[in-house]
């Protein structure tokens, strides 16, 4: 049987069994404010919240998906980020990580949903194929839609991880076969925080629970129902290779003197100026490097229909509907030659068809002309 | 009345007040330097230099100037829209709107007559033609998507409130990556626009001989007196027939006699 909810334990209580000291808890909360953007009031709400408040009963299901966002997400810098948020936040159902298998599982999680009604986060890594009726993802006899509309139910709150969830991602592709599904576009009446990514970064995903944790409500969204403490900048904005953007200096080819340089990867096909998320902050693997650091453009694995937006080693992407070798600009050339055609045989045409009126001009202007020199 | 000897007294119309020609020339300037920096911007040359990085800022400098150009391109539009209501009527929204059955006529004969180069009768528009206030339309339409999908791109590196209004357009077209292809792809237009609009002013200038190309510069164009004793005519017995509707695009029918100089 997975863990039962216990009432007595606040996240504090749970750190300090674990063998952490206060300084370390207090580093993981400054840390954490740091990356959530809060102010130096945040680290004490964030304390102080993780020092009164009992487990938050959270539901993880996992669909079209590849785990990467798991995995990511127990990676996080900080050694109390996969402590806390897994072994503290209940994770009473999650495929990957949960101790119960089969009826026990589903068990758990019949008994959180009953118990937590309305209280409990759903987490939903991947997107949920909903052609032929859902047989693309089926578990333990349900399809992936019928999974999340009965766990939707009682939800306080909807997690989309990652670009599976948020977009869609690769299943999602064109022509996206199984008709995978976001989240968002198939719950309604709850919140959906879309953290995308693929995978997003682990401390982004700590920070996104731990805000719910902290001020009971979820994190202030953008438009695109995107965390803006994570994803109102652009990478492009971030990197610390923009000097070299802006002084106009670009990586040509990848083997090239200006790679060795680290100069900017504007030019073979870097996705930062398009891309919102975190990574020229935050980075990757305990804040180590990130894509750009090393000497790889941004993919642009954040955004909606990143497979579909472009060729990932070039700036240009493919016009619709005039194939895929085709951008913009050969589209834009070959308009402005039929253009200048259609011009020159315009103005050929002006000439014989207006001929009398042209001449009748002339005749006029050059009669002025004689009348002038006669006198 | 027209003698058939004499070549042709030439009456000067007023069309284009200064504000429409200082806002025409601004923004041909502006569509220029935005097109040329939007270019560099799309696809920076390579350069080598040996200079530090700390020490360059040509792309910065292109960006500044695609900025500044965009935000000089934004209001003199603003300031045109709202010159469709207080200029002249040949500034009138008017022009660009079809409102009435006779602007559509009067599309069908420019495109008889200027286009497919049939014969028939001539047509004068002291200002624009229907054909080209509705291109005009469509084009501000374009200006519009531009200016969407420009500052669109903007709005999230941008502090000012102006710039931050456009900040839901990303969600729009569900990122910045479309963004960017629409914003190139309708600069093209812009592009193909010029050449067809500059095409065509030297077309009527050759044809009409009536001051075309450089009515943008001193503002007059130079209509035959008869033509214009005509127009007049026409225009005194419309206002007594119904007084509220006089005006309009200053568009006519000319027979083609009208038209022919002098000399036989």
């Amino acid at each position: 049987m997975p863990t039962p909810i216990k009432e007595a334990p606040t996240y504090y209580d749970e750190v300090r069994r674990k063998g952490y000291s206060r300084r370390e808890f207090m580093q993981f909360c400054t840390m954490l404010a740091a990356y959530m953007g809060l102010s130096q009031a945040g680290i004490a709400q964030i304390a102080k919240a993780m020092q009164q408040k009992t487990r938050l009963p959270v539901i993880w299901l996992h669909f079209q998906e590849c785990t990467c966002c798991s995995e990511s997400f127990i990676r996080s810098s900080h050694p109390m980020v996969a402590d806390i948020l897994l072994d503290q936040i209940s994770l009473d159902y999650t495929e990957t990580l949960m101790a119960a298998s089969g009826f026990q599982a589903e068990e758990a999680m019949k008994n959180t949903m009953t118990k937590y009604k309305g209280e409990y986060i759903l987490c939903v890594e991947g997107s949920v194929p909903t052609d032929a009726d859902g047989v693309y993802c089926m578990i333990g006899g349900k399809t992936s839609l019928q999974i999340l509309e009965e766990a939707a139910e009682g939800a306080k709150a909807i997690i989309a991880w990652g670009s599976c969830a948020s977009n869609g991602c690769v299943q999602a592709a064109k022509p996206n076969p199984t008709s995978a599904t976001p989240i968002h576009k198939l719950v309604h009446g709850k919140p959906v925080i879309k953290v995308p990514g693929c995978p997003p970064i682990g401390e982004v995903m700590a920070g996104v629970i731990v805000h719910v944790v902290t001020f009971g409500k979820i994190p202030e969204l953008d438009g695109m129902g995107r965390p803006k403490a994570f994803y109102s900048k652009r990478v492009h904005d971030t990197c610390y290779r923009r000097p070299y953007y802006d002084a106009g200096l670009y990586v040509e080819s990848f083997d090239d003197e200006n790679a060795k340089k680290g100069y900017c990867l504007y030019k073979v096909g870097c996705k930062g100026p398009s891309t919102y998320n975190a990574c020229g902050v935050t980075k990757w693997n305990n804040g180590t490097s990130f894509p750009i650091q090393s000497g790889h453009g941004c993919f642009g694995c954040s955004e909606a229909n990143f497979w579909d937006n472009g060729r990932i080693y070039e700036r240009a992407s493919a016009f619709p509907g005039f194939g895929i070798e085709s951008t913009a600009d050969t589209v834009g050339k070959i308009a402005l030659g039929v253009t200048a055609g259609a011009i020159g045989a315009h103005a050929i045409m002006t000439n014989i068809r207006k001929h009398k009126m042209i001449t009748d001009l002339e005749k006029e202007g050059r009669k002025s002309e004689q009348d002038l020199e006669n006198t | 009345m027209i003698h058939p000897d004499s070549v042709h007294k030439l009456r000067r119309v007023y069309v284009w007040e200064q504000p429409v020609r200082i806002y025409h020339w601004l923004n041909a300037l502006c569509i220029l330097v935005l097109i040329v920096t939007g270019f560099y911007i799309g696809d920076p040359l390579a350069i080598l230099s040996s200079r530090e990085a700390s020490a360059q800022f040509l792309m910065g400098w292109m960006k500044l100037i695609h900025f500044i150009a965009a935000y000089i391109f934004l209001f003199n539009f603003i300031f045109r829209i709202y010159w469709g209501f207080v200029g002249n009527k040949y500034a009138s929204w008017k022009n660009f709107i079809p409102t009435n059955k006779k602007f559509f006529r009067e599309i069908w004969q420019v495109l008889k007559m200027d286009i497919l180069m049939m014969k028939g009768k001539e047509h004068l528009s002291v200002g624009h033609n229907a054909v080209a206030g509705i291109s005009y339309f469509l084009v501000f339409i374009l200006f519009l998507l531009q200016i969407l999908t420009g500052f669109g791109l903007y709005a999230a590196t941008s502090d000012f409130w102006l710039a931050k209004m456009f900040a839901w357009v990303p969600y729009l077209t569900g990122g910045d990556a479309l963004l960017r292809q629409i914003h190139h792809a309708v600069m093209w237009l812009f592009i193909l626009f010029t050449v067809v609009h500059v095409y065509l002013v030297f077309y009527h200038d050759y044809v009409e001989g009536r001051g075309e190309i450089s009515s943008m510069g001193g503002g007059w164009k130079f209509i035959e007196e008869e033509v214009f004793q005509e127009m007049k005519r026409e225009a005194a017995a419309k206002k007594k027939k119904s007084p509220q509707t006089a005006g309009g695009t200053g568009f006519k029918s000319v027979p083609e006699s009208a038209l022919k100089p002098g000399t036989k």
